[in-house]
This record gives structure tokens, sequence and C-alpha cells, in this order.
């Protein structure tokens, strides 16, 4: 009887869309190349230099996982809006704002798990300091669920729009500044020897923060899309 | 009480109203403007330390202000639009965004002007500056976000829906570029800290001030007229008031 509890719903969801995403294997790389590509256009344009690179390294990981994140957003609602599925998700009688919740850990699960796998590889190709590495993976982790879930918002409210490609990344590149600003933050700190709990607080917070408001504004505007 | 708001909100008695506004708020922003502008640049004394070029902080000062408040006037009616549906609060929303981006791009620019030869650099990675850049872009997301959304009153709600994400937003952008920057930079560019300003120079700036807040009172009213009569224009009433204007 207790077949469509809300525990059953969202684990039946996340299974879905797992599966979905994995019979879509080439699709599954796309971001991960993205990310190991820019990350890997960053020395050719700014030259070798070995120490430039170095200090410069937790930035550009931080910013290709941020265009890497932006750009796989589409992948969150797109595919649903399209064939239907999602106006049924949204017509369900559990709450939305928590069935969000595992479309979101799906897209992280998909795109933002993988590179963060990949990171410290590329982290040691820009000569990041071996003892960085880990807190490198520590603020990824703690920071692209957050990107996830910020996008998650902007997506549903340019789902139904033909073209909102450019339109998301204007509306999604600004509320990612807190979170490259303290992840970058406190690899720098703990490269010159500081200590960096602060920053990891702030990012667990804002973490929080992201997982217990955006869905709110996710589903009210995914609503407002499917209207 | 609840009569009145109804009342004045309903569009066609508020488009009257803005309109008989209009003519007031304008003579008064023109007013204070003068009297500001000319305290500011000619009675208030000179800057011991920055000379003249301190006289840009008229201009300069109040849109700052200007920006953040018209965003936070934006993200108020947007909760009111998105909870009790009054049509006109999602028009303040909408038209606030124009005249916002002008003030946030007005003290950008006003700032990097009085950056070059106070600091030596148009523009430094300061918090303030970075912060202030962002909200600009926040303004341009809402703005394009509107654009984008063909059916307006689904676009509006859209935008108040991100003008609400990015209110909860500001304060955590704006301190983590304050913590960014005091932590990783020495204190090289401070803040527009005054140590107890003259008088003469505090009148003008507050006159400024009030000036600016009537002039987004007045262009705001000017956006919404057209903006109702655009979205009206099915309804009785914007067509009785065609007919009427051509005779």
């Amino acid at each position: 009887m207790n077949q469509s509890s809300l525990t059953n719903v969202f684990f039946a969801l996340l299974k879905r869309d797992l599966l979905l995403a994995f019979r879509h294997r080439a699709e599954l790389f796309n971001p991960l190349m993205f990310f190991v590509l820019v990350v890997t256009l960053f020395p050719l344009g700014t030259g070798a230099d070995s120490k430039l690179l170095q200090t410069m390294a937790p930035g550009i990981i931080w910013v290709a996982a941020l265009l890497a994140a932006m750009l796989s957003l589409d992948a969150i609602f797109r595919s649903d809006f399209e064939d239907g599925s999602l106006e049924l998700l949204v017509l369900n009688p559990h709450p939305t704002s928590i069935l969000v919740l595992a479309k979101v850990l799906t897209h992280w699960l998909v795109t933002g798990l993988p590179l963060i796998i990949v990171a410290p590889l590329l982290a040691v190709f820009l000569g990041l300091d071996s003892s960085l590495i880990g807190l490198l993976v520590l603020t990824l982790l703690l920071g692209t669920p957050v990107l996830s879930l910020i996008g998650a918002v902007a997506i549903a409210l340019t789902v139904g729009l033909k073209r909102g490609g450019i339109l998301l990344s204007l509306l999604v590149l600004p509320f990612y500044v807190p979170v490259l600003i303290f992840a970058t933050n406190a690899i720098e700190m703990a490269a010159s020897g500081l200590p960096v709990v602060a920053q990891l607080w702030i990012l667990a917070s804002l973490l929080i923060l992201a997982i217990t408001l955006t869905p709110w504004p996710t589903a009210a505007a995914l609503k407002l899309s499917l209207s | 009480m609840m009569k009145f708001i109804h009342k004045t909100a309903s569009p066609p008695y508020f488009y009257k109203l803005a309109g008989l506004w209009q003519p007031w708020l304008a003579g008064i922003t023109i007013l204070l403007l003068i009297a500001g502008l000319y305290g500011g640049l000619i009675y208030a004394p000179t800057d011991y330390q920055q000379g003249e070029s301190y006289r840009i902080i008229y201009i300069h000062v109040p849109a700052a202000w200007m920006s953040l408040f018209i965003y936070v006037v934006m993200a108020v009616t947007a909760a009111i639009g998105l909870i009790w549906r009054i049509k006109l609060a999602e028009s303040v929303t909408v038209c606030s965004a124009p005249i916002g981006a002008g003030f946030t791009l007005l003290a950008l620019v006003t700032g990097s002007l009085w950056g070059k030869p106070m600091w030596g650099a148009w523009w430094v990675w300061d918090a303030r500056l970075t912060a202030e850049l962002i909200l600009l872009f926040l303004y341009f997301g809402i703005m394009s976000l509107y654009a984008a959304i063909s059916d307006k009153r689904v676009a509006s709600r859209a935008v108040a829906i991100l003008a609400l994400v990015g209110v909860v937003n500001i304060p955590i952008i704006h301190y983590s570029v304050e913590w960014w920057n005091t932590l990783h930079q020495g204190p090289t560019v401070t803040k527009f800290d005054k140590p107890s300003i003259d008088f003469r120079m505090l009148i003008p700036l507050l006159i400024m001030a009030v000036a600016f807040k009537i002039y987004y009172v007045w262009s705001l009213f000017m956006r919404l007229r057209v903006e109702l009569l655009d979205r009206e224009r099915n309804t009785q009433w914007v067509k009785s008031l065609l007919m009427d204007n051509k005779d």
C-alpha cells in the first residue's frame, strides 16, 4: 500500500533519471570533455610558465567546473519538458519542490561527480601542490552541488524558451560568484599556510542554504514554465 | 485601508493618478537637481585632500544608493505581485529594472572616472566595485528574462521569482566579495569612509539623493503608464481612453 509514498517516488524518479542518463553514454561524457578541454586551453593561452599555472590552478579548475556545470544544466529539465513528463511531475500529488531535488541530485551525480574525480588529475597537470589537491576536491564536493541547485532555478525559468542558452548564463553566473570566491580563496589561503576552516564552513552553509531555499523557486518557476 | 489599496492599484485609476502627478514630480526633480548641483558644484567648499574632483560624489553616491534601493523596491513588489497577484506590483518590478540598471551603470562610470585620478586606475577589484558590477548583471538578467518570454503576464512572474532569488543572494555576494578582498588584498583601497563630512558638503548631497529618488518615481510612473496601456490594450478603459483622445 505504501507504493507511492514520497520517499518511494523520490527514489523511483532518481532511478529513472540515472537510468536515462546512462542510456545516453555519449552525452554523459560531454561536460567532462568540455571541462578537460577548457582547462587545457589555459596553459596554451597564458604560456606554460609553471609558477604562473600553479597559482592560477584553483581558479582555472573552478572556472572550468562552473562553465561545465552551467552548460549541462539544460539536461535537468529539457528532455522531460519536451516529452511532457515534466507536467506529470508537477501534477503529481507530492510536493514538486522535493521531487525537483531528485532531478538536481541526478544532475550532480551525472555531471558534478565525474568532474570531481577528474579534477585531481588536472590539478597535477597544472602543477598544483599535492597537499592542496585534497582541499580542492573538498571544495568541489561542497561547491558543485550548489551550482546544480542554483542552476535548476534558472533552467526552470528558461526551459519553456526556444533559445535560453545565453540568457541562462546571464541568469546563472552572477549567482555562482560566492561559491567561486570562497572555494578558490580557501585553496589560496591553504597554499600560503593559513587555516581555511572559515571558508569551508561558509561553503557548507551555502550548500545547506541552497538545499533548503532553491527547491521552492525551482518548483514555482517550473509551474510557470508549464502554464 | 485595503479598499484604498485596491482602488489605487487598479490600472485605470492608477493611470489617471500617475498622469496627474507627473508634472509635479518632473518640476520637483528639476528644481532639486538645480539646487543640488549648484550646492555641490559651486557652494560646497573644496576638499583639502582631493581638491575639486571629490565633487563627483554628488552624482556617484546618490546613484549608488539608488542602485540598491531600486533593487529592494523590485524585490518587495515582486513578493507582493507573487502573493496577491496585483498587476500593478508586477509592472513596478518590471519597469524598475531598466532604471535601476541605469543608476548602477551611472555609479560604476562615475566611480571609475573618479578612480582614475584618485587611485590611478580606472578599475580595481575592490569589494564594492565588484558587488556593484554583479548587481548590474542581475539587472541585465532580469531585463533579458522579461524580454525573452512573450507572454508578459508569465514573464513578469518569472522576473519576480528571479528578483526574489536575487535579493537572497545580494547580501551573500556582498559579503563574499568583501571578505574575499579584505582577506586577499592588503588595505590599499579604503572604502568610502567619510569621517565627519562638512555640513556644507552634506546638504547638497542629501538634496541630490532626494532628487534622484523623485526622479526614479517620475520615470517609473512614465514607464508604468506605457506598460499599463500595453498590457491592458484589450480592455474597455484603454479603448475608451483612446476614443476620448481622438477628438
